[in-house]
């Protein structure tokens, strides 16, 4: 496979058409919006937390296919999570995405759809697009309404 | 294939990268090498701290400071050279009218007016000096093929407007802007007219002495220059009667403990140690700019923007922003239905092609505009053919590894008014 093909692969293309848990969420109790000011990038992260754990989530974005998949494979796979279950999800995914830890099989299979996003790897200016949503849902958890992904990376935004 | 355009070994880094396409010489110029050459050659002879040590070598460097002022401004169209102020570039030529004929002029009830065309660093400071001083901020729109609407300025600019601001070309689309009819709008109730030459001055000649502007502002980098300068013209009584905008050594006369005064024109504008080096190669730009002319270089760049436009508009889903190639510099924005911008600009990394993909610094254009981003290609004096097919290859490419998304309708791209 190509870096290409492996970076737009059919998992995230199709979640970029049609992307799962897309729109607003009724009774929401936690929201947050980001964005990336360099290429307009907008992702909006909506939650129903009850007892640390998010009973629901949904989001709506515009941008690139990686940053759309990614939010919406994420909201599938936070449900029923705590925000420390999310913040080790995400450790593991970030790590995935920078390329520092190659998964083992096991490890590939315990990802589920979020392995997809191995490729963004070679792709290192990529890296804040598939971290974006997630970013996003880290402050909706903490209660922090905006976030702009150029404060949560070394790349300074372009003005 | 293509012959390759010859100009492509005046620069070292494009002779070095046969398989490199730059279509982003609208973020940044690449450098010739004569440029690198004048810099590294004052570095290795003259280099000394200019108006300041009573020593020879510090007399050249002050020489070769003066000397490139005459040269640059000469470039420009400017008799009276100390009416050019270096800065870092543009954005700080701007806040420093901003700020210091802003601060001093603009007061409450004011009004200042700039166009929907405007990148940041001609929207940014006005918009702030507005708030600051309690004037209003008026931002003129736009005609359906982008352009600046002259009619709804003639009606928006009044007895109240003390500032009209404008670009020359826009960074987003390349729209270029009769610069005498909107600066003829503003010079009939008196107000102060800034045009940001950012993306003007390395295509078209600017001809400062006999345009009808007050203050010129421009990017060497843009412009076959260093990075970090650029400069500020401006009309000589307006420039004496400013105050300064950063106070230090170079820009003082007398320095009581109490009170000081300042220098003569342009070094009461210009505080601190002088960038020799980056104004060395800026003259040396300007040089090899005219070596070639800049009405060949607007010919050349047309058309390919001609050609580009023609080819890629072939292209189904390609949406193209902007007026007609006739009334634009080098610069190509467009969108293809289902790709986001992001994604284009890395299927065509993959393969060379180096285009900017996002808001282009102008995020209230692209509000009008109705995207949320935009492709854009610009094409400079060393592109060619094989640029554009590298770049039509690209988008065929970009449309194969997303094939199917078009049917996606939320993503489609509203193509309002575009060509």
């Amino acid at each position: 496979m190509s870096d290409l093909q492996e970076l737009y692969q059919s998992i995230i293309l199709d979640h970029n058409r049609r992307p799962k848990n897309y729109g607003p969420l009724d009774e929401a109790n936690r929201r947050a919006e980001g964005r990336n000011p360099s290429c307009g990038d907008e992702v909006r992260v909506e939650l129903r937390v009850a007892d640390d754990r998010i009973e629901d989530v949904r989001f709506t974005a515009a941008g690139c296919a990686v940053s759309r998949a990614s939010a919406s494979i994420m909201t599938q796979n936070v449900k029923g999570k705590s925000r420390e279950d999310v913040d080790k999800l995400f450790e593991q995914f970030h790590a995935l995405v920078t390329g520092k830890v190659k998964p083992t099989e096991q490890e590939a299979r315990a990802l589920g759809e979020l392995a997809a996003f191995a490729g963004v790897a070679r792709f290192p200016i990529r890296v804040k697009c598939a971290s974006m949503p997630w970013h996003v849902l880290q402050q909706a958890l903490r209660g922090d309404t905006h976030a702009t992904e150029s404060a949560n990376t070394s790349e300074p935004p372009t003005i | 294939m293509t012959t390759r355009n010859p100009r492509r070994a005046d620069f070292p880094l494009l002779a070095a990268n046969p398989g490199l396409y730059y279509l982003d010489s609208a973020a940044t110029s690449q450098k010739p090498r004569v440029v690198l050459d004048a810099m590294r050659d004052y570095y290795e002879r003259d280099n000394a701290n200019p108006h300041r040590g009573a020593y020879a070598l510090s007399a050249r460097a002050t020489d070769r400071y003066h000397e490139a002022r005459e040269r640059v401004a000469q470039f420009l169209g400017v008799s009276d050279a100390d009416c050019l102020v270096f800065t870092r570039g543009t954005t700080e030529s701007l806040n420093l009218v901003a700020t210091a004929w802003g601060h001093a002029n603009v007061r409450e009830e004011d009004e200042i007016v700039v166009t929907a065309l405007e990148h940041h660093a001609n929207f940014v400071p006005w918009q702030q000096l507005a708030i600051a001083r309690g004037a209003r901020f008026v931002v003129c729109p736009l005609t359906s093929d982008h352009r600046v609407d002259l009619d709804a300025l003639r009606t928006l600019v009044g007895p109240r407007t003390k500032v009209l601001a404008f670009n020359h070309v826009s960074n987003a689309l390349g729209t270029v802007n009769p610069v005498d009819q909107i600066a003829a709008i503003g010079r009939a109730v008196g107000a102060l007219i800034v045009c940001d030459g950012a993306q003007g001055a390395p295509h078209i000649r600017v001809g400062f002495d006999t345009l009808d502007v007050d203050f010129y502002a421009f990017s060497g980098h843009k412009m076959c220059g260093p990075m970090g300068i650029g400069g500020l013209v401006g009309r000589r009584p307006i420039l004496e009667a400013m105050p300064p905008y950063q106070f230090g050594g170079d820009m003082i006369e007398f320095v009581r403990d109490e009170e000081s005064t300042w220098a003569s024109l342009p070094h009461k504008l210009e505080a601190g140690t002088p960038n020799v080096g980056d104004a060395v190669g800026l003259a040396a730009a300007c040089d090899y700019l005219d070596s070639v002319g800049l009405d060949a270089v607007l010919e050349h760049e047309r058309a390919l923007v001609r050609l580009a436009t023609d080819r890629l508009r072939a292209i189904d889903g390609v949406c193209i922003y902007g007026p007609k190639p006739s009334e634009r510099s080098g610069v190509v924005s467009f969108s293809v239905a289902g790709i986001h911008p992001h994604d284009l600009s890395t299927v065509l990394d993959q393969d060379g092609v180096c285009i900017r993909a996002g808001q282009h610094c102008a995020q209230p254009l692209m509000r009008r505009l109705g995207v949320s981003a935009t492709a854009r290609a610009s094409f400079y004096l060393y592109n060619d053919e094989a640029d554009v097919d590298a770049l039509v290859r690209g988008v065929l490419r970009a449309k194969e590894v997303f094939a199917g998304s078009e049917l996606n309708e939320d993503e489609l791209v509203p193509c309002r008014g575009a060509r």
